[in-house]
């Protein structure tokens, strides 16, 4: 095993009080979690976390709040702390926690934890380096901050939606991906503000625009529209240059090949192997030949892959040095071998539902893990409040009759 | 002057196209001192890729090489000759972060590993970039972006309508595949950072593009993992719909929020029917509330749609292209594109960041010209003389 530098968690001793649902929120939590970071969830049974009681694409769909699946794969080795933050009983343990932490994440529209008294303003008061991060559809600053959304309407108004299919069809607001996305982006923010704690010993507030997020990851189509005064426009699996480039059909139903030629080598590797006279036409010659050909070239591609499967296809054109992958489906990832050697799924016990298969961290780096399933809700409150807090029993007690804790 | 949060953090990127730069960019947006690798001569392949404005290829006005590279400064090295390889080893002394996207066993193979380049600098960050990462049988698999984004986990197919003919999954827009696996790399980079609190020792961070993908279809991957023969999802009421002049999404799922649409549909009789009033109900009967929601929606623009249901209280928004995006007042308001000035390219408004940290700001800048920082780096923070500078220029090693 190579050197790897250091064992420990990287984010070892950094706490986070945690007030995001739904996907995006939780997603960025679970990243700083992997990393070791101490997140403690705070929720209501007086209002669920909508991943405990639904997708956003099915419904209601679970047994109960404790067995979700979309819950349980997006809160690993987070802890839960219910509050009923209407009372101002707990208003007043979400300041004494958040005394005794580095990070506080939100995703409630702008504006609704300061009425509630626990916004920026007042927890620096509490806490002068606290670091908050709100995360909102399009930001909370400007005329539409009150504006709300789910993935696919940040997709939307980003310009990606726009940019995903086929051209004569209609835009793909990919869904759930784009929180994951968001939350990514909040991790990322919300280091960048703890490092700079590190030197300065202040802390700030970060104002982060879900739609904004994936703007960026296609920062250069605006650059395009600006400098080329064109608007780029979707098509589906084809390249502005290479040819060819696409996903081509194979032996059996909806079953795809993707292959993508993009230097002379790879394109005569492919001639090789697919050994076809009409290659050699003399407009086939030129990269930008093949691009303005590249209906009879993907023609010519068919005939020869639709024999195959995608396995065979993709093989014996790698053997000849061309990029050519199996199409896999979700489903099938989870039975990929190179998935299964790199350790990319886990399992992990669950009181409730039992073991799962989930995600491990999407980077091999020392110290990241899943450091356990996602929390019972209400299971930390005995933790956080006896154990952070250090309140008595009675008082634990007191507080539980008078539905504080609800 | 205000600093960015990254101020003080140095960093030396061997990186091309789109994954390993935007990672880097991030980092270097918000002050970190970037240092970008380039190949003598050539320079990173995002310059000859394009966009050009007129078509015109122009290695210092490439719209994709201008956006991945915006705070850094650039240098030419060929790190695979001897002396290159040097010169590496004593840049890389110096900094806190290495992002290098090489084919995996490369850089060991000039003597350049994550083992070697940290013995003189037990501090260091190393982020590898690569499509399958540095292990497994598929590590020396030949990809392009198209047959990554394919074997990631695709899973785009909710809210598009039901399609009249068999055809593949397409890909994201743009490089979406790319920015993924640079976005996860910045992650796992600053978590790496952060992580030599304790000991100062740095570590080793090993990213495969399939599997930051994968884990952006984590929650779709999971669920088919432990349940192979799952019920499908039930189609949902509302998704993507058209307006007179184009689409618009729209969600309205709880309740609260299904009523406020129900208020900016203007209350129709329809919907005061008993089955409307529950979530459930209306999951039952999506295929007859749809008819009245298209009637509804065709009358309409996509903006009339967006503010009335937001006003509501709807989630809603309309399917804007980069003209409309870059035209919007939020996004203007907020000052999230941003006007640099290169000095080939000329001035562009630029997107900035997803995110404004109240005390410390972004600080892009316009991307380096190839080589443009040689003498500033090799001269005034390596110490090479002019003379030196010269032969090594003879040699292509700069």
């Amino acid at each position: 095993m190579p050197e790897h530098g250091s064992q420990e968690a990287p984010l070892a001793g950094i706490r986070v009080t945690d007030f995001t649902w739904a996907w995006a929120g939780p997603h960025g939590t679970l990243l700083l979690a992997m990393l070791g970071a101490e997140v403690i969830k705070i929720e209501s049974r007086t209002r669920l976390d909508h991943s405990r009681v639904r997708s956003i694409m099915a419904g209601a769909m679970n047994s109960g709040p404790d067995a979700s699946t979309i819950f349980n794969d997006l809160n690993l080795g987070k802890r839960s702390l219910t509050l009923n933050l209407r009372r101002e009983e707990a208003r007043e343990i979400v300041r004494s926690l958040v005394s005794k932490s580095d990070v506080v994440v939100q995703n409630m529209r702008p504006g609704v934890l300061d009425r509630l008294g626990i916004g920026y303003e007042e927890l620096r008061r509490i806490k002068p380096d606290i670091i908050m991060l709100s995360s909102s559809a399009v930001g909370a600053s400007g005329p539409e901050k009150f504006y709300g959304g789910y993935a696919p309407t940040f997709a939307s108004l980003s310009g990606i939606a726009d940019l995903t299919g086929y051209p004569d069809q209609p835009p793909i607001p990919l869904s759930g991906s784009v929180d994951l996305r968001v939350g990514s982006a909040s991790a990322f923010a919300v280091m960048a503000a703890l490092y700079e704690r590190d030197r300065s010993g202040e802390g700030q507030h970060i104002d982060l625009s879900s739609t904004e997020v994936m703007s960026c990851m296609m920062g250069d189509a605006f650059l395009e529209y600006e400098m080329c005064e064109r608007i780029p426009e979707r098509r589906g699996n084809e390249d502005e240059l290479m040819a060819p480039h696409g996903c081509y059909h194979c032996a059996g139903e909806e079953q795809w090949v993707s292959i993508a030629v993009g230097s002379e080598a790879e394109w005569t590797a492919l001639r090789s192997v697919l050994a076809d006279p009409e290659l050699a036409d003399e407009a086939f010659a030129t990269p930008q030949g093949r691009k303005c050909e590249r209906e009879r070239l993907d023609a010519i591609l068919v005939r020869w892959t639709c024999s195959r499967t995608p396995a065979e296809a993709a093989e014996t054109l790698q053997r000849a040095g061309v990029a050519a992958l199996p199409v896999l489906t979700t489903a099938s990832l989870s039975q990929d071998e190179h998935v299964q050697q790199r350790g990319v799924l886990r399992r992990v016990q669950h009181p409730v539902v039992g073991e799962r298969i989930v995600l491990g961290p999407p980077w091999k780096l020392a110290g990241a893990e899943v450091r356990g399933p996602a929390p019972l809700i209400g299971e930390g409150n005995d933790y956080v409040l006896s154990e952070i807090l250090g309140l008595s029993r009675p008082e634990i007690e007191q507080l539980q009759r008078d539905g504080v804790l609800d | 002057m205000k600093r960015g949060a990254l101020e003080g953090l140095s960093v030396v990127e061997l990186g091309s196209m789109v994954a390993a730069p935007y990672c880097a960019k991030l980092l270097a947006d918000l002050g970190a001192n970037v240092i970008k690798i380039e190949a003598p001569g050539a320079g990173d392949p995002a310059r000859h890729r394009g966009p050009f404005a007129n078509d015109q290829p122009n290695p210092e006005r490439s719209a994709l090489f201008l956006y991945l590279n915006t705070s850094k400064r650039s240098i030419t090295l060929d790190a695979t000759s001897e002396t290159g390889g040097r010169i590496l080893h004593q840049l890389v002394a110096e900094a806190d972060v290495l992002i290098e996207d090489c084919p995996p066993g490369q850089l060991e193979s000039l003597g350049l590993s994550y083992a070697e380049l940290s013995r003189p600098n037990p501090g260091l960050v190393m982020t590898s970039v690569t499509p399958f990462g540095q292990t497994g049988p598929n590590r020396d698999r030949r990809a392009h972006p198209l047959n990554l984004y394919h074997v990631g986990g695709y899973a785009s197919s909710f809210y598009t309508p039901d399609k009249a003919e068999v055809r593949p999954p397409a890909a994201g827009g743009g490089y979406l595949g790319e920015y993924d696996a640079g976005l996860t790399a910045a992650v796992g980079t600053l978590g790496a950072v952060m992580g030599r609190r304790g000991t100062g020792r740095g570590r080793h961070v090993d990213i495969s593009k399939q599997e930051a993908m994968m884990g952006l279809e984590r929650v779709e991957i999971a669920r088919l993992a432990n349940d192979p023969d799952p019920t499908s999802w039930r189609p949902s009421v509302g998704g993507l719909l058209e307006a007179k002049d184009g689409y618009f999404l729209v969600t309205p799922l709880e309740n609260h929020q299904w009523q406020s649409f129900m208020r900016a549909m203007g209350d129709p009789e329809w919907s005061r029917a008993e089955w409307c009033q529950s979530e459930v109900g209306r999951m039952e009967h999506a295929e007859e509330i749809r008819p009245h929601v298209v009637a509804w929606a065709a009358q309409l623009t996509r903006d009339e749609i967006y503010h009335r249901c937001q006003t509501e209280g709807t989630p809603a928004g309309p399917v804007r292209n980069v003209a409309e995006v870059r035209a919007w007042d939020q996004a203007n308001a907020r000052g999230f594109f941003v006007e640099l000035d290169h000095p080939e390219a000329g001035k562009h408004a630029y997107p900035s960041a997803p995110y404004r940290l109240s005390r410390t700001p972004w600080v892009g800048r316009a991307a380096p010209r190839l080589g443009e920082h040689n003498e500033a780096v090799y001269g005034e923070q390596l110490g090479y003389s002019p003379q030196e500078l010269a032969q090594l220029a003879a040699q292509e090693v700069i």
